[in-house]
């Protein structure tokens, strides 16, 4: 990776980020001139305690929510000049999401559930392709279950099934373990970072679990929404 | 197309995991009741209006002073109708040495085209139906004529030159209102013995009439394309105008039934927008999570409308099976009531359910949809984001044209739309601030109850808007529903009072003034009570305010036909009780000046004679003046005996005079009337029993439909409070979760949503008790003519209710919310 040019590689920016919301105490600020650079490839892991603004970050990045200055450029693309119909658009193309409570449609199975975003983009062999990243996962006998038949960890798999089905540009996790045990949490991390290694996929966690962010090849550290420290890892 | 693609396969999975059910069943609901009312009302309209033809004994009715040119039935023909003809003409039976003056009517084979004849074998005998007419040969005669002239069933009777045979007594004829006033007694013959009898030559006072009777469509075409060509010799009469009675009850009827359908449109529109809010609700998760992996905002607006119409379609599909199923056992269950004579159902009703279910939607899910549309994405990661509110202007708009729509379609009256209409809005904005007020005052009693209302109540002033909507939606339900009751009792009460069972049956024609004593003898002698008199004089309209009444223009072009016709004249010296005075003055008590006149109201409006007017009678070769002093209005529905025109006593005093009486005679004592015929056999008896038991079959049929209408409206009435309680069932189960987690008992938990149902319960009741009053009085003074009587037990009603439906509705509504695990409060993470 070493080999390509700066410029090039640099799939997600933060540009002097700033989030603030008013409040009944009066605005209050969570994000305060937040700036880096996420390469391609890369596994970035957001860290901070709880009010950090974590949550918040991985909203903007994701083109979720809009800074109240700064900007994201994902891709080359500047979020904040798109309208939601073209962020969303942005999303179906670049994006994956692996959420803590998992998020999967009660009403569709885990099957369908992966196919969603291949369906959303248009793809024509979206069961095929779904079919064989439920497989991947270790869930190729349970596609037909639904969300309500599943153990919190077959969920996140089947989660994961559906980040990675769209072999998005990057692909953000919140707390991807946080509702999981220690077990369970550490196999669906191995199959999150193996699956990100057969692929070009950029990995962006946030996590204030430490033994998680020492698997990423770099760390970004938040504090009452500033950004403390930004270093890399042994990994 | 590839949000086309989507929606149609998650639909699919959206109705296997049951989320669209809830939708889906207030549509089917909504499309049921409209199609079981639209199918009932719509054979029921097309019953009354078949059986009001009968009084014409077809659909339309040509007469004529001149043979009917064949090319009028030639037309008929083309346009696929039945005809039949009738030819009239007095002349004298013979019996032996007695004779009599008759009417004869002959007729020809299809006579009568609507309705059915009926005969006795004897006077005042058990009565049949015919079966056709009299065959050649043979005649049917009125009972009246056999007494004058002393002859009975089986005898000859000479007619003309013929001599032909009485096979039966005449009790009924669907038309023998028709030519009322003839004062001959009938006698029915066969049209082929006309010609043989030689009665029919040149000066003969012969009428002729064409019946035309057939396919609704078919008609009305005609109607429409005879209408402006008839020559002056020919007047059409259609039932309408030829029965007044039976179409104002049918009109009543249609009304009535027409209000039904309305509430029941409103309830399911609410039902609609209920569940759609709810629906949309449970939809936001996965929306914003489509919308984080890259859905657009049309995409989900695609999916959202394609589901939409799916609902629309399969609501549709199944709630008209459900209409049919349901108006068919109606059917079947009220089929030995109502004869199984209801004519089949039309497809109509289908196409108004289905058309109103998109409406519906339309109306009232769509803004629920477009608020979808605006999900944050951010909610995946913030579960508190939610879509701004969708616009006020929006939401008011879309429902409002939606209601107005499906209002018009169903009153097509304009008038009871804006009544109707207005008033629900104004009851919901009364509600609904009222709700508000309710919500705040309840914070005071809060430390004043035990733990289980303290929360209740405390649940009521917390949801704030929200427990004020839910008064609303209770309180538009039981406004409508307590509605239904008032007028519907209202209206079924005054039919009965106008048709109550001491209604006169028969009348009496004809009757001499030296033979009213001995008239009263003959009813006093049977104990049976007398009838009452009323003077009758014939006579000539020529000039009104000096101007000759066939060069005069009228506002309406019947009114021509009015004033040109022989008038019964009567006088009075007090107002009758089935006559109110509507303008002018009537004359004083023992009043001798010079002659005024009253008349009746439809006929000043239609001639445009009004007070002040002087009108000049020709009566017996001499002119009568009377100056017009009042205007009344009749109440037809009294079957008392009734002129358009009363005089002044004293004015008519000299001229030739017949009475006229009503009275009501028992069966059993229906011997009095053979003494009355044979003492008296110039006296015609008119029987109105069988006209009175038509009129009473169709207003028997009306209510019956009106009741079972009502079990739809009561239906649709508890399906929003269904929805409403549902729209909350989320919030519900982990509050009680949680209140058990806690230490609750379940018994307090059930107390305490118990106490917040009985809250909400009273004030919708009592809200609805004031706007249901209001209403009923405006729907029954304004649009029925009936007065209003306020009635107090609507507010206990109201209040009883309010607090019984609401607190049994949520009950079975709220009880898996009650009954949730306190476990339930852990797993409230969402798959």
């Amino acid at each position: 990776m070493s080999d390509i040019k700066k410029g090039a590689s640099t799939v997600l920016s933060a540009h002097q980020l700033s989030k603030q919301v008013s409040s009944p105490e009066g605005t209050l600020t969570i994000l305060s001139d937040v700036s880096f650079d996420i390469q391609r490839g890369e596994s970035v892991a957001v860290v901070g305690p709880s009010g950090a603004g974590k949550s918040t970050l991985l909203a903007l990045l994701a083109g979720l929510d809009l800074p109240s200055s700064g900007h994201v450029r994902l891709n080359e693309t500047n979020l904040s000049e798109l309208n939601e119909d073209g962020r969303a658009r942005m999303r179906a193309e670049s994006v994956g999401f692996v959420f803590q409570s998992f998020h999967l449609v009660p009403s569709l199975n885990a099957l369908e559930n992966v196919m969603l975003p291949l369906e959303l983009a248009g793809n024509r062999d979206a069961r095929a392709i779904a079919r064989e990243i439920i497989e991947k996962v270790g869930l190729g006998d349970r596609w037909s279950h639904y969300a309500a038949q599943l153990s919190g960890g077959e969920k996140q798999r089947v989660a994961i099934a559906r980040a990675f089905a769209a072999d998005p540009a990057v692909l953000f996790a919140d707390e991807p373990t946080g509702n999981l045990d220690a077990r369970t949490g550490a196999n669906i991390l191995d199959l999150m970072f193996e699956l990100n290694q057969n692929s070009s996929t950029t990995l962006v966690l946030v996590s204030h679990d430490t033994v998680l962010a020492e698997r990423c090849d770099r760390i970004l550290s938040l504090d009452v929404g500033k950004l403390v420290s930004d270093t890399r890892t042994a990994a | 197309m590839k949000a086309l693609v989507y929606a149609f396969r998650s639909f699919g999975r959206e109705l296997r995991s049951g989320e669209v059910l809830v939708l889906l069943a207030a549509v089917v609901l909504a499309v049921g009741a409209l199609t079981a009312v639209g199918f009932l009302t719509d054979r029921i309209g097309k019953a009354v209006a078949r059986q009001a033809n009968e009084v014409l004994a077809a659909d339309l009715r040509l007469r004529s002073q001149e043979p009917i040119p064949e090319s009028w039935r030639e037309l008929a023909g083309n346009h696929g109708l039945r005809t039949a003809d009738i030819v009239s003409f007095p002349t004298v039976v013979y019996a032996g040495d007695n004779n009599a003056l008759s009417t004869v009517l002959a007729v020809n084979g299809a006579y009568p085209l609507r309705g059915q004849l009926r005969i006795a074998d004897e006077l005042f005998g058990e009565q049949r139906a015919a079966d056709g007419i009299p065959p050649p040969g043979e005649v049917w005669v009125d009972g009246s004529l056999l007494a004058r002239v002393g002859a009975h069933v089986g005898d000859l009777l000479g007619v003309g030159s013929s001599q032909l045979r009485v096979s039966a007594v005449v009790t009924y004829r669907p038309d023998q209102s028709i030519g009322f006033a003839s004062l001959a007694p009938t006698l029915l013959m066969n049209e082929a013995d006309v010609a043989a009898s030689g009665l029919i030559g040149v000066g003969s006072r012969v009428r002729y009439a064409l019946l035309i009777a057939g396919d609704e469509d078919a008609v009305s075409d005609f109607n429409d394309a005879v209408k402006d060509q008839l020559p002056d010799s020919l007047r059409l009469r259609s039932a309408e105008e030829s029965s007044e009675r039976a179409f104002a009850a049918a009109d009543r009827a249609q009304k009535f039934l027409s209000l039904t359908a309305v509430i029941s449109v409103l309830l399911s529109a609410v039902a609609v927008a209920m569940s759609a809010r709810r629906f949309a609700h449970r939809r936001m998760d996965p929306v914003a999570l489509m919308k984080s992996l890259g859905a657009t905002q049309n995409f989900v607006m695609v999916v959202a409308l394609v589901q939409l119409t799916l609902v629309g379609l399969i609501g549709v599909v199944v709630g008209s099976a459900f209409g049919f199923g349901a108006e068919a056992l109606l059917s079947w269950i009220l089929a030995d009531i109502i004869q199984g004579d209801l004519p089949e159902p039309g497809l109509g009703p289908v196409l108004l359910g289905s058309g109103s279910a998109m409406v519906l939607l339309l109306g009232f899910a769509l803004p629920s949809l477009i608020q979808l549309r605006n999900t944050p994405p951010l909610r995946v990661l913030r579960h508190d984001a939610m879509p701004p509110p969708p616009s006020r202007l929006l939401v008011g708009g879309l429902s409002l044209a939606a209601v107005a729509a499906l209002l018009y379609r169903s009153v097509g009256d304009p008038k009871m739309l804006v009544i109707v209409l207005g008033g629900i809005i104004v009851i919901a904005a009364a509600l609904y601030l009222v709700g508000r007020m309710l919500v705040a005052s309840l914070g005071y009693f809060r430390s004043g109850v035990g733990v289980a209302w303290r929360y209740g109540l405390a649940n009521v002033a917390r949801r704030g808007r929200a427990s004020a909507v839910q008064v609303v939606a209770f309180g538009l339900g039981l406004t409508v529903l307590l509605l239904l009751t008032l007028v519907r009792t209202d209206l079924l009460e005054s039919w009965r009072r106008t048709l109550d069972e001491n209604a006169p049956n028969h009348f009496l024609i004809n009757i001499q003034t030296h033979e009213i004593e001995s008239v009263t003898d003959i009813f006093v002698s049977r104990d049976v009570p007398a009838p009452e008199f009323n003077p009758l004089v014939r006579a000539r309209m020529t000039l009104i305010n000096g101007e000759s009444v066939k060069e005069r223009t009228y506002p309406e072009p019947d009114a021509k036909w009015f004033v040109n016709r022989e008038q019964n004249l009567s006088w009075a010296a007090e107002l009758g009780d089935s006559n109110e005075l509507v303008g002018g003055e009537w004359w004083p008590e023992n009043y001798s000046g010079p002659p005024l006149v009253s008349i009746e109201e439809e006929v000043s409006l239609e001639t445009g004679i009004k007070v002040g007017d002087v009108i000049r009678f020709e009566v017996a070769g001499q002119e009568v003046d009377a100056t017009v002093a009042s205007v009344r209005k009749i109440n037809w529905d009294s079957f008392k005996p009734n002129f358009f025109l009363v005089l002044s006593p004293g004015a008519l005093d000299g001229f030739p005079t017949t009475y006229i009486a009503s009275m009501r005679v028992a069966s059993q004592d229906r011997p009095v009337l053979v003494d009355l015929v044979r003492a008296h056999p110039t006296i015609s008896v008119i029987d109105l029993e069988s006209i009175l038991s038509q009129i009473r079959g169709i207003i028997e049929k009306a209510s019956l439909a009106v009741q079972a209408v009502f079990v739809f409206t009561l239906a649709a009435g508890i399906a929003v409070l269904f929805a409403a309680v549902q729209s909350t069932i989320d919030e519900r189960r982990f509050e009680s979760a949680l209140l058990r987690a806690l230490g609750a008992r379940k018994t307090v938990v059930f107390a305490g949503v118990m106490a917040e149902f009985a809250a909400l319960g009273l004030a919708a009741g009592i809200l609805a008790s004031a706007g249901a009053s209001v209403l009923a009085a405006l729907v029954a003074t304004r649009l029925f003519d009936l007065p209003y009587t306020f009635n107090p037990m609507v507010w206990v009603a109201g209040m009883v209710a309010g607090v019984f439906v609401v607190c049994v509705s949520g009950y079975f509504a709220a009880r898996s919310a009650i009954n949730s695990a306190p476990i339930d409060v852990l797993r409230g993470a969402k798959a």
